[in-house]
């Protein structure tokens, strides 16, 4: 067992799952040489050479598209968009066709495919190298969407995500990538898709999040706690599908729902979990069902002052929590 | 015509499944304006360049991933008319979709016909990704995308090629040009007069070929799968050629195209000018050709009671394979 | 003054860097955009180049050590009087989370509008409220404004539970405690506030009234009517009495107690009256406590005179004006406040001839005594002066309809009527 940040993590796992089956490949934009931009990638072409850890030319939908092809046939593709603002181009390929492919042939074709991205705000990214974009994929049935929150979280969902048959969204929070740090242990586990992790008990309130999202909950459950006010905390960790049983407990359990997430509020995720909720668990609510998200702006802004306005942050988190609680 | 070297019982073969292909093709618009097949892609006229093509290949081993306009294409490449039909109907037995996507796209697993969705050259992509598989697994297997001149103005047409030539991809782009895309014609597509000088940008070589000439269109495609066994890369394959019917049975070609200029091209129907050529050069005696027509007839016949008699999809399986 | 350089975030994602080499060492003169030491991070290996022009004068951070984005690494003495500190730029932007900006305080945020949350009950409190038998009128809310909560619930639950009588025959007791404060809606409609208005916050007396009124108007299907007594026969008895009784008895002879006497009459004949709705059952109390409204500076509270039925005029004087008194001087106890059975409300004190009363619920009646008045009345076919009062009723038609509604006000005026300046009032 090591102590590794989420970024070495996923390296490790990758670099463990190619050693374990020789059908997988990675590539993308940077990826080989380089390492890829986040270094994520790094020291694998040396290991498995140029036809597994491949420099694709600079067309996401190219990459996405081959992926696919090359899925069909035979390979497990790992391919990485360099960072999930650019995964637009490859909208068409992934929603539309592999999506699709299995529920189109009924059920003679299968897509294994995990699509990695780094995503996320508040490292002075802008507009095209910060954002959220997991709700349009949470959309879309046929797709699985994962957002580990911990180096643990990130090696066992993407070995899983490696293994599963159908096409995954892997998605890594860049400021996550080095800031997070935890023990991993050595060996290969799976971490299911589609199961939901209770991080914190506490009776109060519940926070419902997940990726880096989780940690800045953690945080502002301690400072709460030290005020008396009990925080349980539910990591989603895959948001389609969403573990709805998990989300159900939690809110019959404190009765008061905080869902947080740094994607922009409406059509986010925190309205579907909202809804679930609302649906399933009306009668055991105590206040209304409270959202924290990203704000209805295009995308994240550069300058410090309007990033920190945008992201959601522990204190407000903590802020939003402690309205919850008084209700 | 065309080279000989092509064995009398292969041309024998080509013949049928272009025959076959026209009989079913035209046993689908009667369906159609009978009201009982709601729409028909057709690909009346590009017989030729779909069967000589799949002749070319290792069929069965070799991926195609076709478009809607393939129907000569996937039957010779060993989908069976009864299935064509189930899938003409919607029928829950239909092995391209169960029923679910709209007639002529096409995909079976069985035959490495790769599935297909509606947006045009989607699949040029994943012909270069079945590649990249078949180059470092080396199953020796090349994979040819099929597509309209139409859908060569987008994007994933281009980064396709590009990323198929980078890595020297095991793939042949083969382009069905008839020159329309529904009604837009090619000169307002592109400012080339040909989709095969588009080759030489990405590197790679760029063939046109008599679409309308099957044993033509068999040898271009075979040197391209030489080429790409060889490990030398893709080839672009350009087969000219021509609709007779309108793009879909919901179109009226009469507003776009003249009929003169569909009598013209008609006096090159790929069908009728390989028959003559069959018979003329004795490929095909009178009496086998009397008995090819009388098979085929009975073969439509059947395709159609047996996809009619077949069952439709049971709504409790509309969510079934959502994920495996 | 000397210049700290912060070790600089180089790249997104990036949180520490290591040392490579200083360039420069203590006591070197720097220029302004000189590189000043060597870094490597996991994505980048770069010199940074000073933020000012100066002398190094401390090294705070050896070559080799990996230390946090933002950990000061070298100070520089800046030469001349330059006071504008120039903070090293790439430094600027690298915390994760600045303090959050100062929040708009919390009692803005709580401005009178909160209380509405008072008797607004959650989906979770209405459930447990009917599982556990908890009504969420006798608990005191803990939530914002004062709302119940489920917790709240949930704790007067188990509450109920440990001091429930073991041997209850029946499922559910009857709540009786008016005096716990109650926590229905008073919100209705919102108020149209104009520029120029001004907001009194609403006192805790007044909030319970407010939340008494509207429950009991939404839930009692309230039903009235209204006699009117002679009581020449009283009132000369009062004039008669009242010198006499003052000095002997110290308080003062109203016509209060005779009407209290009135009611018990009253209710003894109808004792329907004297009951309570409760769902499955009706309640028949068996005290007669008789709740007097009465007005006070804090505003309107209804103190109980205990078994009425059991006291003579002079009783019922006496136990009326003491807790009149105790009332104006704020010195009721909780007992005073509850335990009442019905209710009469003085109000010909404020000089009306016609109210309509709410009842006191869960009461099933209340009713008034308007103002004496003097007037022409038809007597033996001739017309006289009389002392005539009007005695409205409120009540419960849920519990009893016109018929003994009328028996009861009938008794009333019977009674009221009946007393001449001969009535012993012992």
């Amino acid at each position: 067992m090591a102590v590794m940040t989420y970024l070495e993590a996923i390296r490790e796992t990758l670099r463990q799952e190619l050693r374990r089956d020789n059908r997988i490949i990675i590539y993308g934009e940077d990826v080989g040489v380089r390492g890829g931009v986040f270094r994520v990638t790094e020291g694998l072409q040396a290991e498995f050479g140029e036809e597994r850890v491949i420099d694709s030319p600079l067309a996401e939908a190219a990459i996405i598209g081959t992926a696919i092809g090359a899925a069909v046939n035979g390979l497990r593709p790992v391919p990485e968009i360099q960072f999930a603002d650019f995964i637009f181009p490859a909208i068409n390929q992934i929603v539309q066709e592999a999506a699709r492919i299995r529920y189109r042939s009924n059920g003679d074709f299968g897509v294994p495919l995990v699509i990695r991205a780094p995503f996320g705000g508040g490292v002075h990214g802008a507009l095209y190298h910060s954002q959220s974009v997991e709700a349009f994929f949470a959309h879309v049935p046929g797709l699985k969407v994962v957002i580990p929150a911990t180096p643990y979280d990130a090696k066992g969902l993407l070995a899983s995500a490696i293994q599963d048959e159908d096409p995954v969204l892997y998605f890594e929070h860049k400021a996550a990538y080095r800031s997070l740090k935890g023990e991993v242990p050595d060996e290969r586990y799976l971490i299911p898709i589609g199961k939901a992790d209770l991080k914190r008990e506490g009776k109060d309130l519940s926070i419902i999040t997940y990726g880096l999202m989780v940690s800045y909950a953690q945080r502002a459950a301690e400072t709460l706690d030290k005020e008396g006010i009990s925080v349980e905390i539910l990591d989603l960790r895959t948001i389609r599908p969403l573990d709805v049983e998990a989300i159900l407990d939690t809110a019959k359990k404190t009765g008061r729902v905080l869902v947080v997430h740094e994607d922009n509020l409406t059509g986010g995720i925190g309205g579907e979990v909202s809804a679930l909720i609302a649906e399933h668990a009306l009668f055991y609510l105590d206040a209304p069902i409270m959202r924290l998200a990203g704000p209805d702006v295009p995308a994240m802004p550069y300058s410090p002052p309007l990033e920190h306005a945008f992201m959601v942050t522990p204190d407000k988190i903590a802020e939003a929590a402690r309205k919850l609680a008084k209700f | 015509m065309a080279d000989n070297s092509v064995t009398p019982e292969l041309q024998k073969d080509i013949y049928y499944h272009m025959a076959l292909a026209r009989a079913l093709d035209d046993r689908m618009w009667i369906l159609n304006r009978q009201g009982r097949a709601p729409v028909v892609y057709s690909s009346n006229g590009h017989e030729a360049a779909q069967v000589g093509s799949a002749f070319a290949l290792n069929r069965g081993e070799d991926w195609i991933v076709p478009y809607y306009r393939d129907l000569a294409l996937v039957l010779a490449y060993g989908m069976t008319p009864r299935e064509i039909m189930l899938h003409l109907l919607g029928k829950a037995d239909d092995p391209n979709s169960g029923g679910r996507q709209m007639p002529a796209h096409w995909g079976l697993k069985r035959r490495h016909i790769l599935t297909t969705g509606s947006v045009v050259a989607t699949q040029d992509i994943h012909a270069a990704g079945l590649a990249l598989a078949s180059k470092i697994l080396k199953d020796g297997r090349v994979s040819v995308a099929y597509f309209g001149e139409g859908s060569t103005s987008q994007g994933e047409f281009h980064e396709a090629l590009n990323f198929a030539a980078v890595h020297k991809l095991p793939v042949i782009f083969f382009n069905e040009n008839n020159g329309y895309a529904i009604s837009v014609p090619a000169r307002k597509q592109m400012a080339v007069m040909d989709v095969a000088a588009r080759a030489s940008g990405y590197g790679m070589p760029g063939v046109i070929v008599d679409g309308n000439d099957p044993l033509k269109v068999y040898e271009v495609t075979r040197q391209a799968r030489e080429r790409a066994l060889a490990g030398e890369g893709p080839t672009l394959i350009e087969a000219k050629t021509y609709r007779f019917v309108p793009h879909s049975s919901d179109d009226d070609d009469r507003a776009y195209r003249s009929r003169e200029e569909v009598a013209e091209w008609k006096k090159r129907d790929p069908l009728t000018t390989f028959e003559k050529y069959v018979l003329e050069n004795q490929i095909l005696s009178a009496d086998e050709h009397a008995a090819m027509q009388k098979k085929i007839k009975e073969t439509v016949n059947d395709a159609t009671d047996f996809a009619e008699k077949a069952a439709l999809p049971d709504p409790s399986t509309l969510e079934l394979h959502v994920y495996h | 003054m000397a210049e700290t350089v912060l070790m600089p975030q180089l790249g997104e994602s990036v949180t520490e860097g290591t040392l490579g080499q200083w360039l420069k060492k203590v006591g070197d003169s720097v220029d302004k955009y000189e590189s000043l030491l060597e870094v490597t991070t996991d994505k980048v290996n770069a010199e940074v180049p000073s933020p000012v022009a100066g002398t190094i004068s401390k090294i705070l951070v050896e070559e080799g050590q990996t230390v946090p984005v933002g950990t000061p690494i070298c100070e520089i003495a800046v030469e001349g009087g330059e006071s504008a500190t120039v903070e090293d730029e790439a430094a600027t932007g690298t915390e994760e989370s600045s303090p959050a900006q100062p929040q708009p305080t919390q009692e803005a945020a709580s401005a009178p509008q909160d209380e509405a949350h008072r008797g607004r009950y959650s989906p979770a409190v209405r459930r447990l409220a009917k599982e556990t038998g908890v009504d969420p009128l006798t608990v005191q809310g803990t939530g914002a404004g004062g709302r119940v909560t489920r917790n709240d619930i949930l704790e007067a639950s188990q509450h109920k539970a440990s001091t429930a009588p073991a041997t209850s025959p029946k499922p559910a007791a009857p709540t009786l405690a008016p005096s716990a404060p109650p926590a229905v809606a008073a919100a209705g409609a919102p108020a149209a506030v104009d520029a120029d208005d001004t907001f009194i916050p609403v006192t805790n007396v007044r909030r319970v009234i407010a939340e008494r009124m509207v429950r009991s108007k939404q839930t009692v299907p309230h039903a009235w009517l209204m006699v009117e007594a002679d009581v020449t026969g009283l009132v000369a008895l009062r004039e008669k009495l009242k010198t006499e009784f003052k000095t002997r008895e110290g308080v003062n002879l109203t016509y209060v107690p005779f009407m209290l006497r009135a009611i018990v009459e009253a209710l003894r004949a109808v004792p329907m009256m004297n009951a309570q709705w409760n769902g499955d059952t009706i309640v028949m109390k068996k005290h007669i406590n008789i709740g007097m409204a009465a007005a006070t500076d804090r505003g309107l509270i209804v103190p109980v005179v205990r078994d009425a039925d059991q006291k003579n005029i002079v009783g019922l004087a006496k136990a009326s004006q003491d807790l009149v008194q105790r009332s104006r001087t704020g010195r009721l106890t909780m007992d005073d406040l509850s335990g009442g059975t019905f209710t009469l409300d003085n109000t010909g004190a404020v000089g009306t001839v016609l109210t309509y009363p709410i009842i006191n619920a869960p009461e099933v009646g209340i009713v008034t005594m308007e103002s004496i008045v003097k007037r022409p009345v038809v007597v033996n076919d001739m017309i006289a002066v009389r002392s005539m009062v009007n005695v409205c009723l409120s009540f419960d038609h849920r519990v009893v309809d016109g018929a003994e509604a009328g028996l009861f006000v009938r008794t009333i005026k019977q009674h009221l009527e009946s007393i001449t300046p001969q009535t012993s009032i012992y």
